[in-house]
């Protein structure tokens, strides 16, 4: 074929093509009688249900799976994310969508500050560490647990000097399992004593805190006992996880072994009015032996 | 040697190497915790400028940590060939990086390196290194390991299946167990972290998961991450373990705190030997991470890469079947974000490679950082280029007992496809033989069901 043919074939190939529906220009807004998007989309009212409310442990997304009774029985007896199926190699859009709600929630409760409102109407006052941002009380731990002197002249100021029991609340690495769990325990926790026989000093909050803040606010004030509420570093499974700290006249360097742990308050495992009940109960156990951590005995 | 430089007409002088190898990092919340870090952008190149002129010799005769005084210097300093390191003593760390990058450095000849170094002059190597130094360096070369089965061979990628429960219920474990196997995932090991630690319950755990591999010849090793001395005492007390896992760490007073030294080490070592149920020359599993010694306040002093390079100079001298970090794990307060995570990985695997170890990875997450799913899964996509060993298995990237994210089934899957990969030789067969998985390590529509097990 020499260059003549070929420009020849070239361009009736090129004429044939453009003769194609594909290639033919069309006015403005497309074919004559072709769909065009509207933009008329109605919206529903209604929401899309809530995929956290979901129990994925009753998820079983194995397309045809051998022996699919024995497997179920089992997997529902754990939190592992067994069973979610898998597109290719990879998450169902169920599966990946769930992890990430659940990944925002603990993220949302560790960088989110506890409400304001809440704190006031718990009637408590609101204090803080020397940590001037989240940030920096996450990247700097040791300064959850110090206070500028003239904080801790405020605490001495507005609170009953020298209570049996002190306790304060403190947002750690979860605001959310303090709103969830705080407004229930404390005035459990505060009847629990009165039935004791035994008065709670003033609670407040502390900003950006640590369990070691227990320390220089047992100091301060002189309490026999100091209880810390403080919010648990979240897991997938649940972001309202709150630990109570407890120890007999807490002293800055004390061990870590003189403290009494009361951990898992949250609505699956120990719930905040049970909790209230219970701390009261160590308190007072405490103050009868004048110890805590490895040094009280337990019945 | 030299401590001193110029950038722009500005003299930067650092008072001794282990202030040179501090801030020549890359910017680490561990090290801004300790004060020890660059303060400036330029401060830090200059200090790199100062590394690379610093020789193999310098930074060995002047460990970070004095030999008298601590024992993770000394095995680092034992576990060298003299011959190797005479032979490199008077390479700078320049000169060093172009030697480990140059295509006439054959993949024997960086194996036959790996005892001509301590783990400071890995992290100074790694410090002047870019993330694709890191990677390209450490994909030259590969290190194949022996318990029960062989893992490490070029062109394999293995997993460790780590289906924890919060209550060591066994049934719970044994599931996740099944759903790993059919993605593929368990050819490392099947390493299960316990809630109580005791050899009672170590026992309790391996028994049934030990019958199952009985039952279906699963070709892997069996491991209870319990403390050192209660795998032992478990051992003694006839639990089937394949191999003694431990945490170990890069100075002496950390070793402390996890209860670890040279000695029990090598004890344990001798009772997998004689008492557990493998018969290959690798029988320890170490895991490490960056910033464990700083979060513990342990460190020396020292910066929390150079400590986890010691840390592997530690682990080099047991000959382990498997190391793997866990930098991440810990929190914000030691590696901050995503950046942070991934740049760390990348040179804990080079370092770990570098200094002889088959290195797997473990790059994962906790929920008190930004760190986020695709940050880890940038991470891990990274290090299987790189050629690690082997990844964690965990459902869905949850584990549920150590309230961390980590590598998961799927991804473990989805890595050999992207890459090519199979699994261990012995493993893959056995795979392929219950239609699984196909001859190129792809997974077969049956595989992903956990109840092909339940028989």
């Amino acid at each position: 074929m020499n260059e003549q043919e070929l420009r020849s074939l070239v361009q009736s190939t090129l004429a044939q093509m453009m003769s194609e529906p594909a290639f033919q220009q069309e006015p403005v807004g497309g074919p004559a009688g072709a769909a065009r998007p509207s933009g008329a989309a109605t919206v529903d009212p209604g929401e899309i249900p809530d995929i956290r409310a979901v129990d994925y442990r009753q998820v079983y997304a194995v397309p045809n799976p051998a022996n699919p009774e024995g497997f179920q029985r089992i997997k529902a007896t754990t939190w592992a994310r067994l069973g979610q199926g898998r597109s290719g190699p990879r998450y169902t859009t169920a599966a990946v969508l769930r992890f990430l709600a659940d990944n925002a929630t603990a993220m949302d409760a560790v960088f989110n500050d506890v409400s304001p409102e809440l704190i006031q109407r718990l009637g408590l006052f609101s204090v803080q560490t020397v940590c001037q941002s989240r940030d920096d009380f996450l990247t700097y731990p040791d300064k959850g647990a110090q206070f500028d002197p003239a904080v801790l002249a405020e605490i001495k100021a507005k609170c009953q000097p020298n209570p049996q029991v002190q306790v304060f609340v403190t947002d750690g690495l979860s605001s959310t399992a303090v709103e969830a769990n705080v407004p229930d325990l404390l005035p459990a926790f505060q009847q629990g004593l009165k039935l004791k026989g035994l008065t709670m000093g003033t609670p407040f909050f502390v900003k950006y805190g640590r369990v070691r803040s227990m320390e220089p606010i047992s100091e301060a004030l002189g309490a026999t006992v100091t209880c810390v509420l403080v919010g648990e570093r979240p897991g997938l499974a649940t972001a309202e996880s709150l630990s109570a700290y407890l120890a007999y006249q807490a002293k800055v360097g004390m061990s870590e072994a003189l403290r009494t742990c009361l951990s898992n308050i949250h609505k699956e495992g120990t719930n905040a009015a049970e909790a209230g009940a219970h701390l009261a109960e160590l308190a007072a156990e405490m103050i009868r032996q004048k110890a805590s951590g490895i040094d009280l005995q337990t019945t | 040697m030299k401590l001193a430089t110029s950038l722009n007409g500005v003299t930067y002088r650092f008072t001794g190497i282990p202030d040179v190898l501090a801030k020549a990092n890359e910017p680490k919340a561990g090290d801004r915790l300790q004060g020890i870090a660059a303060h400036t952008a330029s401060e830090r190149v200059a200090a790199k400028v100062v590394l690379s002129e610093l020789t193999v010799g310098d930074i060995t005769e002047n460990p970070t940590v004095p030999f008298e005084q601590d024992e993770v210097t000394r095995v680092n300093w034992e576990g060298l060939n003299q011959a190797g390191y005479q032979a490199k003593k008077n390479m700078t760390i320049g000169e060093l990086r172009e030697w480990v990058l140059d295509h006439k450095t054959t993949p024997d000849e960086l194996k036959r390196s790996g005892r001509s170094f301590i783990g400071e002059v890995a992290a100074a190597v790694a410090k002047i290194m870019t993330a694709m130094d890191l990677v390209y360096a450490a994909s030259k070369f590969h290190y194949t390991t022996h318990c029960r089965t062989e893992i490490g061979q070029p062109g394999t990628l293995s997993y460790r299946c780590q289906p924890n429960s919060t209550t060591d219920d066994p049934d719970a474990i044994l599931l996740g167990v099944m759903e790993g196997l059919s993605f593929g995932c368990g050819d490392a090991c099947i390493g299960i972290n316990p809630v109580n630690d005791d050899a009672a319950n170590t026992k309790r755990i391996a028994d049934p998961l030990f019958e199952f591999m009985c039952k279906w010849e699963v070709p892997t090793q069996l491991v209870v991450l319990s403390h050192v001395t209660t795998q032992m005492e478990a051992l003694r007390r006839g639990a089937p373990l394949s191999m003694v896992f431990q945490s170990i760490a890069g100075t002496q007073p950390a070793n402390d705190d996890f209860g670890v030294n040279k000695a029990l080490l090598e004890e344990a070592y001798e009772l997998a030997r004689t008492q557990g149920t493998c018969q290959g020359a690798n029988l320890l599993y170490f895991e490490t991470g960056q910033g464990s010694e700083v979060s513990i306040g342990r460190d020396c002093g020292v910066d929390e890469m150079t400590l986890e390079a010691r840390t592997y100079g530690f682990g080099r001298y047991f000959r382990p079947f498997m190391v793997n970090n866990v930098t991440g794990f810990i929190g914000p307060e030691t590696i901050y974000d995503g950046k942070e995570m991934i740049r760390g990985n990348l040179e804990d695997h080079f370092m770990g490679k570098f200094l002889g170890l088959p290195m797997g990875m473990a790059p994962c997450w906790t929920n008190h950082t930004s760190i986020t799913m695709d940050d880890q899964q940038m991470a891990t996509m990274l290090l299987a280029m790189a050629g690690s060993n082997y990844f964690m298995g965990v459902p869905l990237a949850d584990d549920v007992m150590l309230a961390y994210q980590d590598t998961s089934y799927h991804d473990d899957a989805t890595l050999r496809e992207l890459l090519g990969r199979t699994p261990a030789p012995e493993f893959h067969q056995w795979m392929m033989s219950l239609g699984l998985m196909d001859e190129r390590g792809i997974l077969t529509e049956r595989a992903g069901d956990g109840s092909v097990f339940l028989k």
